[in-house]
């Protein structure tokens, strides 16, 4: 089984995030990146699934600035096989409909069976990179995913919404993302950091993928930020020290904010 | 005047609260029509209508409610080509950014996700989004196609404006496509509470809390008020408290009317999932922690003497 993992540098969580001025796209330069949190529970499943089943092999795949190789060697340490960094000066201000055209191309590209992402980013938290690519590349979306198992051609992954568990099946290939509940990741091993140093590690731009410069970046996007500000600090604000009454106290106070 | 197509929740005879939300501001763009995949109930309808929803367009077909996201996609793709739409609301519940997302793929539209306002200005769709973690407030617009836009629950006031809209079937067409299968289905949360994003009351706790079993002083408060309960992370990775009521940035956004923090210290990823409250109340023993720079009233003291006695004075006030 081939499986394709999408992993994204974000914004350290620690640092703070800002929008560039000049263009309203996340100031990457103004934070430390890092691969995202959740993106590593999708590399921790994918290297579960490859433990049970023989001759499988993991790819991890980035789309993001130069400094993104830096996420993707991570992955390697974890023990994935193969990295493809897609990387091209266009892409900069890429919404999510031209990254998941994108990475459906590379994806496309390097041939997969399963395709594993993170349910969410960080940074965009936009949740919906697997639809995205789901869509794209005509497979089922079994997205959501507490749980993943593989059984010959067929998929069964354990789905939780907002209103329902469910028990999903789908024919491979497909789309699956993965939901933090799911494992818990692995650090990488020292061996494993070693071994990351000679794993293949290929960079893909537009041209090689055939995508016209025009259908990404910042010029192709269909939305556009319009302004933004920082939030104002909040108002008046009251602290107490508990000197036996300050229950009675919030009380008061909820009563005062009509919340009681 | 264009219409606004709204995807509907529903159980059986209710209507999701956040689904008059997204009604009520569906009514600035255009003409509100209600999407409900089923079979909706008369008292469906007329809630519905009593929000403003000019039609109800029902897809009463098992492939739309088996198949995950695709079915739902295939079905408002067919409605915003074959009707002048101006725009489609969603809840910001995972599932539906889902259906967001691929929906704008397949009409090249843009996708705004988490909106927290929805506006019409000089004919143009503007939505304000918080982002960063609420650090961040943001005014974004589709520039191409029929704008797709997740609004967070109690982003808005619902507000009645009766009409009683016809209800018309949604033609649904087998997309011959390969899609996920949903076998089986068991509904979360049977009990009394609301759910945790829509509830305008949240009452979280975190490590300060001590232990599983004293949950129950949490949960108690936030029936005091009617409310849903969270926890912090460091209460879902000691298996306090379910993961799903983890609050923050690997957990669940919330925007309630009223967040009560009880021994949580308010780490910035915490912060990221209810720093929108409209009100935040802090009751924690360390004067230092950073929870107290977003408390509109904070509570230097043991969580353990001061909720049992909030939750007696809400009692006593209550009558
Ligand atoms: C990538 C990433 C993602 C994360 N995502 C999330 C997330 O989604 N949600 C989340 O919550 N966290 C998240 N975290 C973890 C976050 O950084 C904090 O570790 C976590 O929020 C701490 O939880 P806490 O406030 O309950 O615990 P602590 O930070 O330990 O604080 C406990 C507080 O309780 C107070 N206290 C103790 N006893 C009492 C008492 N008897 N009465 C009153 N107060 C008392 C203490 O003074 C202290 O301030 C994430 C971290 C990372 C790195
Ligand atoms: N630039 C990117 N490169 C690789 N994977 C990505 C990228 N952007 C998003 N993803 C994947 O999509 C998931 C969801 O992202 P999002 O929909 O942006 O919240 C992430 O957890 C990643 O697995």
């Amino acid at each position: 089984m081939k499986i394709v993992v999408c992993v994204k540098q974000v914004p350290d969580t620690w640092s703070e995030k800002r929008l560039d001025p000049a263009d309203q796209t996340l100031d990457r330069a103004a934070a430390d990146g890092v691969i995202d949190e959740l993106d590593t529970y999708a590399i921790e499943e994918a290297l579960r699934l490859k433990e049970s089943q023989d001759g499988s092999t993991v790819v991890v795949l980035a789309m993001g600035p130069a400094s993104a190789a830096e996420t993707l060697r991570k992955a390697l340490s974890m023990g994935a096989d193969e990295a493809v960094h897609v990387v091209d000066d266009a892409l900069h201000g890429s919404d999510a409909l031209a990254t998941s055209l994108v990475l459906a191309k590379a994806i496309e590209r390097i041939g997969y069976d399963l395709v594993l992402l993170g349910s969410e980013s960080t940074d965009a938290r936009m949740g919906v990179m697997a639809a995205m690519l789901a869509e794209r590349l005509g497979v089922p979306q079994a997205s959501l995913a507490s749980a993943v198992a593989v059984d010959g051609p067929t998929l069964r992954v354990t789905r939780v919404t907002s209103a329902a568990q469910e028990e999903v099946e789908a024919t491979l290939p497909a789309v699956v993302s993965v939901l933090e509940k799911i494992n818990e990741p692995r650090y990488p091993s020292f061996k494993g950091i070693m071994a990351a140093k000679s794993k293949p590690t290929s960079t893909l731009s537009l041209g090689d993928l055939s995508i016209d410069p025009s259908a990404v970046g910042l010029g192709a996007a269909a939305t556009k930020v319009l302004d933004s500000t920082a939030r104002p600090p909040r108002g008046e604000r009251t602290v107490i020290k508990d000197e036996g009454d300050a229950g009675a106290r919030v009380a008061d106070f909820l009563a005062s904010r009509k919340l009681l | 005047m264009p219409e606004v197509l709204v995807l509907i929740e529903h159980a059986d005879d209710t209507v999701a609260k956040v689904s008059l939300e997204l009604l009520t501001l569906a009514r600035r763009l255009g003409t509100p029509v209600a999407v409900v995949v089923g079979a909706p109930s008369p008292s469906v309808v007329e809630k519905l209508g009593g929000y403003g929803a000019s039609v109800v367009l029902s897809a009463d077909d098992e492939r739309v409610a088996s198949s995950v996201t695709a079915g739902v996609v295939g079905l408002l793709a067919s409605l915003v080509s074959s009707r002048d739409v101006a725009a489609v609301l969603l809840p910001s519940t995972p599932e539906a950014k889902e259906i967001a997302g691929r929906l704008a793929v397949r009409l090249d539209a843009g996708v705004l996700t988490d909106a927290v306002d929805v506006t019409s200005s000089d004919g143009q769709v503007v939505v304000e989004q918080s982002v960063f973690g609420g650090s961040t407030v943001v005014h974004a617009t589709a520039t191409r196609g029929a704008p797709v836009i997740t609004v967070r629950p109690n982003s808005v006031t619902p507000e009645e404006s009766p009409t009683s809209p016809s209800v018309e079937t949604a033609p649904v067409a087998d997309d011959g496509g390969r899609h996920a299968k949903v076998v089986s289905r068991s509904p979360v949360r049977a009990g009394g509470r609301p759910g945790l994003t829509e509830a305008s009351v949240v009452v979280a706790g975190g490590r300060g809390v001590g232990a599983a079993e004293k949950f129950a002083l949490i949960e108690e408060l936030a029936d005091a008020l009617s409310g849903a309960v969270g926890a912090s992370r460091a209460a879902t990775d000691a298996g306090w408290y379910p993961h799903a009521a983890q609050v923050g940035q690997t957990g669940v956004t919330v925007a309630p009317q009223l967040y009560i923090a009880c021994g949580i210290s308010g780490a910035i990823q915490h912060r990221a999932g209810m720093q929108t409250a409209k009100t935040i109340v802090a009751i924690n023993k360390d004067a230092e922690a950073p929870i107290f720079e977003l408390a509109d009233f904070g509570v230097v003291g043991d969580l353990h003497t001061v909720v049992p006695q909030l939750i007696a004075e809400i009692h006593a006030r209550k009558g």
